[in-house]
């Protein structure tokens, strides 16, 4: 017992460093899932026949691919196109894992968010937003101050869910050699062969991150619903 | 230099039978024009008969062209990005893995169905002691949902594989004993943890199934006389699945797309074969294209299915 310990102290730090990390790297994919999400849902009820088209292959695509083969599959092509990229301009770059990462995670997430944002732009009732065109507003200010506002409250419980799929899915990017929490704790335990102190540590680590993500989104959802009719 | 490599078979024949088609595009296409521009002209000058034959058979004609033209142009598209295709990517390996694939494609379907029969067994009593359990026993399985909704799966598979494993490892009885050979199998861990997780997931929704039931109903059964089995066999379970079905089916769907991760611990599921592939003949993207076309085509089928048994499921709505 003291010895395990002893070993957490020694290997904490790089636990709590892979906690960062896959606290970081979920921020900027959420981030940036969430722009491909909004963009993909507003152009999926407003688009063309072109943009919907487009749109609809991005989401079935993803949505029905698991997770670990997106990963696999979209790191080696994201980082070879780059690479073959620079490589015309005689450029040659090592790109960064974490970027790498988000971007990945990003763009999985993003397919996600978008079908969830779709359902919530669709739960306002479309007298709201006749409203806003009766009041003369701009496209732009009609989304701003009723269509964002009055699908937060729809969109919340599923966003939530995906942010926690998206700590989840985190550990996928290991696979592919990014230093997060779950390959750290796998190293930590390669190393000392104390694996179940090192395995349930990062338990632990993953679910205080999910405990206090669902406080923050429970907070969140209680204050979008202000002024709303409880069901 | 080198000289350049003889055209494979398969171009050859991809860009003869592009030809091909560019030709009857190009009639056709011709024809069409030529159609619509009578068509165009004798309406215009309004100088034919209406009830001629060539003027009542003219809107059938340009219609027919018309789908003749789009056919042969969406053949000939088709032709000639498979053609494009086949001549970028190799796909050489393709026959001698070709039983290793569909042996991979079995042990997914083998984790998929046993982890979800297992797991759902499993889950019908940790939903129901959350809901009307002793409390130590609800707090035990609440506590359970949420450590494995919690945390990824990939690290319990490490938990289970590493971990476990080594525990076990660390016994020379057990390591003597005929379990270790089945001990040491990546894919019993594997499938493991993918019914720990399922337990987990459909705990949680079997709960809120359960009290989802209106309580009108299981008073009516116990003025009836049933015994708390019978209720629940007869009544409660029937009506909490009910009631969850579409969620139930959306947890088929995830856990099939959970089940690559078993190929972190050396099982040879679709995915992990395909990641052998990659591994044993250099070609990067062309196995994972095929695991994924694969995926895509079971998810489809599996979706189906499920709206079909939807779809027979009355639901109150």
């Amino acid at each position: 017992m003291d010895q395990a310990f002893t070993l957490l102290s020694q290997w904490g730090g790089n636990l709590v460093v892979g906690a960062i990390n896959t606290v970081l790297i979920s921020l900027c994919a959420y981030g940036l899932g969430f722009i491909l999400g909004l963009s993909g849902a507003v152009g999926k009820l407003s688009g063309g026949p072109i943009v919907r088209g487009v749109l609809n292959v991005y989401t079935t695509l993803v949505r029905s691919l698991p997770e670990l083969l997106l990963i696999v599959i979209l790191y080696y092509l994201g980082t070879q196109t780059i690479n073959n990229l620079l490589a015309t301009y005689e450029m040659s770059i090592t790109i960064n894992g974490f970027i790498a990462a988000s971007i990945v995670l990003g763009f999985v997430s993003g397919a996600y968010q978008t079908e969830v944002l779709r359902g919530a732009i669709q739960a306002i009732p479309i007298g709201q937003i006749e409203a806003g065109m009766a009041y003369g507003m701009s496209p732009a200010l009609r989304f701003r101050r009723i269509v964002l506002p009055a699908m937060l409250p729809h969109a919340i419980p599923g966003m939530s869910n995906l942010w926690l799929n998206i700590t989840k899915d985190s550990a996928l990017v290991g696979v592919v050699g990014y230093a997060e929490l779950t390959l750290q704790t796998r190293q930590a335990a390669g190393g000392t062969k104390w694996y179940f102190t090192f395995y349930l540590a990062s338990m632990a680590l993953y679910l205080a991150i999910s405990l206090v993500s669902l406080w923050f989104f429970r907070r969140l959802e209680s204050r979008v619903r202000v002024g709303q009719a409880r069901v | 230099m080198t000289d350049a490599p003889a055209p494979s078979l398969l171009q050859v024949f991809a860009d003869q039978t592009a030809s091909a088609f560019a030709l009857v595009l190009w009639v056709a296409a011709g024809l069409y024009l030529a159609l619509w521009l009578y068509g165009k002209l004798v309406t215009f000058g309004r100088t034919y008969d209406d009830n001629s034959a060539v003027a009542r058979a003219m809107p059938d004609l340009v219609t027919l062209t018309g789908y003749a033209v789009t056919v042969a142009f969406g053949l000939f598209a088709l032709f000639w990005l498979l053609g494009g295709f086949l001549g970028a990517t190799k796909w050489f390996w393709f026959g001698k893995y070709l039983p290793q694939i569909l042996n991979g494609l079995w042990i997914t379907m083998q984790m998929l169905v046993l982890s979800l029969v297992v797991g759902f067994i499993f889950a019908i009593p940790v939903g129901l002691v959350q809901v009307n359990g002793p409390r130590p026993l609800a707090w035990l399985a609440k506590g359970y949902c949420t450590v494995i909704r919690g945390t990824p799966l990939l690290l319990q598979l490490y938990m289970l594989y590493y971990g476990l494993g080594s525990l076990f490892q660390s016994y020379p009885e057990i390591r003597q004993s005929f379990l270790w050979p089945i001990l040491r199998e990546g894919y019993y861990y594997g499938f493991l943890a993918l019914t720990l997780s399922v337990i987990g997931y459909e705990g949680e929704i079997m709960r809120g199934a359960f009290l989802a039931v209106p309580k009108g109903e299981l008073e009516a059964a116990r003025a009836f006389g049933m015994s708390r089995t019978t209720l629940l066999r007869r009544i409660w379970l029937p009506r909490a699945v009910r009631t969850v079905l579409p969620t139930l089916g959306g947890e088929v769907i995830s856990q099939l797309k959970s089940t690559p991760v078993v190929s972190t611990v050396t099982v040879f599921d679709l995915f992990g074969v395909a990641t052998k592939i990659r591994q044993e003949t250099y070609r990067v993207y062309e196995p994972l294209l095929l695991a994924a076309v694969t995926y895509f085509i079971l998810v489809y089928i599996l979706s189906r299915i499920i709206a079909r048994i939807e779809a027979q499921v009355p639901q109150k709505r």
